[in-house]
């Protein structure tokens, strides 16, 4: 992979590898008596690893000319593994946490082992190291094949995709040491927040930059998604992270948020986390991947103008409705639910332009696994998009949060939407990229999906189910005007639940690693013998020629 | 940039192509802009009845005028005028008349039970059985006494917890503060081992229990009586029967008699109401009388 890289690039991609090294060693020597120094030895180590890297081919040939006549498609191949990787890891965490609700006594009286320390490392490493993974590799896939162009540089993917991964390294290794800012979905410390916003700014102008060197006169709608997504993922976490460090030799720090404000700053994130991290991007990963697999046109440009304004408007407003019925001034909460009611109809209507779009292609879903991915996956969004605006009614609300309803809705959005449509995309990615005819094996696609539709139809029935007890357990009164149960009668009822729901996720996991070990053979199989045409950049002068 | 036509659905495309990719100039359907008006007209209807939009230093406060944290207050006080009849019965009269009562009583155990889940079952178990380290509640076994009111004010006070009032029970470290060695130990746990299992004495150990005897007695029965029966008013537990705190086996006696014990109990007075303590001690007395 080195070789792809230029002298010139090499030798930044030596000193960068060199810097985080010794940027490393600062935090080890200043976090000495604390948790930091951990991980100040563990960035060395990432470092060092990446300099002998880049060192074992430093003085190798320049890479050739011709490779600016084809697509960069190296860093994706890597994100795709990546992706798949921390799949793997994350949803067996997923599944022992389950576990450990049903079974508290799992955690062999280690505290790395609390359900405290492991939740965050499911939930991190499956939204950024699954999902960030995915969204890097088809977001550079994407914009270069809409844009017919090749990316500007060789280092500057890479440092995104390295760089990425050793946040998300240095996230999940501190939950299990106990380092976290407490705050959902940003639990991060200071010092890997700040290296977030180094790697993220760098994605962003890496976007920028092909998008700028586009050869097609149009941008395509994935890449307003994928845009949306990188420039308000930045945002988001700048201003949610935003904290002080008691000291500079210690993990911990204080956000400068204090009170109901910090909650409202974090659920704004939280929120928008869920919408442009998880919707923005995926269906920037829908639009291309759907239709080049369906091969259908989309279904109506003008329904994608009207679900892309109506999605970056409207859920910026909605994050307030995490605090219903909360110190939150209750004017902010009726702002918070009339926005996300009115963000119903563009969530529905990115789901129909995708179902619609398969009009004329209902044969192949029939018969293609890797589109009926995509397909359940719309349905998916459209079904917890729908659940989302229906639980952000604050009546509805106070039934059911706090309740498992809340965790089986996420999980509609995650497992069925998320993971199905990055699934979907993997496997129509995965033989174009690695230049194969087809899968290693079509019948795991098969028994993937299936294992992906039953999991989730288990853990979201019964997360419905735990909720909706749950709820109506915790507002029973007795005739005489007393709570009917105590939290623990509540708590028991939830055990049968519990144990589907783990179920549901082992079946869950048991697909992703029938999905990891069929692209694994993929790549190792003999590439196709026929030349993929077409799959190129347009060079300067067959644009004009075009134009 | 041509414009084609899509034989499936007729529809012209708009004549941008990335990699393959089309679109179609499908107008937005009137079911998606009927939906889309209907959801805005909620909204605006919810923003005219319900405090909304930020005004400078105020906001609107929709026509009608309620806010989360009056209807809050209203529910509560609601809340309470209709437990008011029972409540100020549980209040005023004494526990051995509320214990008379079985209407009352019949409150007592639905909202006991719940008193008790969110409050002690935490240590007790939800069945009030105890475990390890924590009482039974549901046998007539009682270390402080089981009457009403010596219930209600363990729970008021607590056990080894800083109260005026508070109960204090110090069993000693034994073997480890050198007060007994490993033998002196071993003897008294063999003797008190006994008193709940006679048949473990036999001909070739009638001698060392009886030792055991002597050292019990210089050293335990101060606290646990002579017949090893317990004192409530120091908390000192009943030895003859089958019921241990911290296990009954004769390993488990020995590690207590060498280590000593000293479990806690909160006070209660300052986190639930007196007559939630009263309702709790009622409740729990019950737990320990045949069912009805």
């Amino acid at each position: 992979m080195i070789l792809t890289l230029t002298e010139a690039e090499r030798q930044i991609a030596l000193g960068i590898s060199v810097a985080v090294a010794l940027g490393g060693l600062v935090l080890a020597a200043a976090g000495t008596q604390d948790t930091m120094e951990v991980h100040g030895w563990l960035i060395l180590v990432f470092g060092a690893i990446c300099a002998i890297v880049v060192i074992r081919d430093l003085w190798g040939p320049e890479p050739p000319r011709s490779r600016l006549e084809s697509y960069y498609d190296e860093p994706i191949k890597a994100g795709i593994i990546a992706s798949m990787a921390w799949a793997v890891v994350a949803m067996f965490v997923g599944v022992w946490v389950a576990a450990l609700l049903a079974f508290p006594d799992l955690t062999f009286d280690g505290a790395w082992a609390s359900f405290g320390r492991l939740r965050p490392v499911h939930t991190s490493g499956v939204i950024f190291g699954f999902g960030g993974n995915a969204l890097i590799a088809t977001s550079l896939h994407v914009v270069q094949r809409t844009s017919r162009a090749r990316l500007p540089d060789q280092l500057s993917p890479w440092f995104v995709l390295v760089g990425y991964n050793l946040f998300c390294i240095l996230a999940a290794s501190g939950y299990l040491l106990g380092v976290t800012q407490s705050k959902e979905y940003a639990e991060a410390e200071w010092y890997a927040d700040i290296w977030l916003v180094i790697v993220w700014v760098t994605y962003f102008v890496l976007y920028i930059r092909t998008l700028a060197r586009r050869k097609e006169p149009h941008i395509y709608v994935a890449n307003w998604y994928f845009m949306a997504f990188i420039l308000v993922v930045a945002i988001l976490h700048i201003i949610n992270n935003l904290a002080v460090p008691v000291s500079l030799g210690h993990a911990k720090s204080y956000t400068i948020w204090s009170g109901v404000q910090d909650a409202m700053v974090q659920w704004w994130y939280g929120h928008n986390a869920v919408a442009f991290f998880l919707t923005a991007g995926f269906l920037g990963m829908l639009y291309y991947y759907l239709p080049i697999r369906a091969q259908r046109p989309i279904f109506s440009y003008r329904l994608s103008i009207l679900s892309f304004w109506g999605i970056t408007f409207f859920y910026m407003w909605a994050g307030s409705h995490h605090l219903h019925y909360t110190a939150l001034p209750h004017w902010v909460q009726t702002l918070g639910m009339t926005f996300s009611v009115m963000l119903l109809v563009p969530s529905w209507a990115s789901a129909g332009n995708a179902l619609l779009t398969l009009n004329g292609a209902w044969h192949r879903v029939r018969d293609d696994a890797t589109l009926r991915f995509m397909m359940v996956a719309a349905v998916f969004y459209g079904i917890s998009t729908f659940e989302g605006s229906f639980l952000a009614i604050r009546p509805v609300n106070s039934l059911s949060h706090y309740t498992d309803w809340t965790v089986g809705h996420v999980h509609a959005g995650a497992l069925g939407w998320v993971a199905l449509i990055t699934f979907g995309s993997f496997y129509t990615l995965v033989p174009s990229l690695w230049k194969r005819d087809t899968m290693y094996s079509p019948a795991l696609v098969e028994w993937h999906f299936w294992l992906s539709l039953a999991g989730t139809l288990i853990y979201i029935f019964a997360m419905w189910n735990s909720g909706i007890i749950q709820g109506l357990m915790w507002r029973t009164y007795t005739e005489e005007g007393t709570l009917a149960y105590s939290f623990i009668d509540s708590l028991r009822a939830m055990y049968p639940y519990y144990i589907a729901r783990t179920l549901g996720g082992l079946f869950f996991l048991i697909g992703a690693v029938i999905g990891a070990y069929n692209m694994w053979r993929t790549i190792r199989s003999a590439p196709s013998s026929a030349p993929v045409e077409g799959d190129v950049p347009l060079s300067a002068a067959t644009a004009v020629a075009r134009g | 940039m041509d414009v084609e036509r899509d034989p499936v659905s007729g529809r012209e495309t708009t004549g941008h192509v990335w990699n393959g990719i089309k679109e179609l100039d499908t107008p937005v359907p009137k079911g998606v802009l009927i939906f889309l008006i209907v959801t805005h007209l909620f909204a605006f209807a919810w923003w005219i009845l319900m405090p909304t939009w930020p005004v400078g230093q105020t906001y609107t406060k929709g026509i009608l005028n309620t806010d989360q944290r009056t209807s809050v207050e209203k529910h509560l006080v609601d809340a309470q005028a209709g437990r008011a009849a029972w409540m100020k019965r549980i209040e005023s009269e004494n526990l051995e008349q509320i214990a008379a009562d079985p209407q009352l009583m019949a409150i007592v155990r639905s909202t006991g039970h719940r008193l008790f889940g969110d409050n002690c079952a935490a240590c007790h178990g939800i069945n009030a059985k105890g475990g390890y380290g924590y009482p039974d509640l549901t046998d007539d076994d009682w270390i402080w006494g089981g009457d009403l009111e010596t219930i209600a004010q363990t729970m008021r006070v607590g056990v080894n917890v800083e109260h005026p009032q508070g109960r204090t029970s110090q069993m000693p470290s034994f073997g480890r503060d050198g007060i007994l060695d490993a033998d002196q130990v071993s003897l008294a746990a063999n003797y008190i081992y006994s008193l709940s299992h006679p048949k473990f004495v036999t001909a070739a150990n009638r001698a060392s229990v009886l030792s055991g005897r002597e050292v019990f007695m210089s050293n335990c029965a101060i606290c646990h009586g002579e017949d090893a029966r317990g004192k409530r008013d120091v908390g000192a537990p009943n030895l003859t029967d089958a019921r241990w705190i911290y296990g009954g086996d004769l390993d488990q006696i020995v590690e207590t008699v060498h280590g000593g014990r000293q479990g806690h109990m909160p006070t209660w007075d300052e986190r639930l109401s007196a007559a939630d303590i009263k309702i709790l001690a009622l409740y729990v007395h019950s737990l320990s009388l045949p069912a009805p």
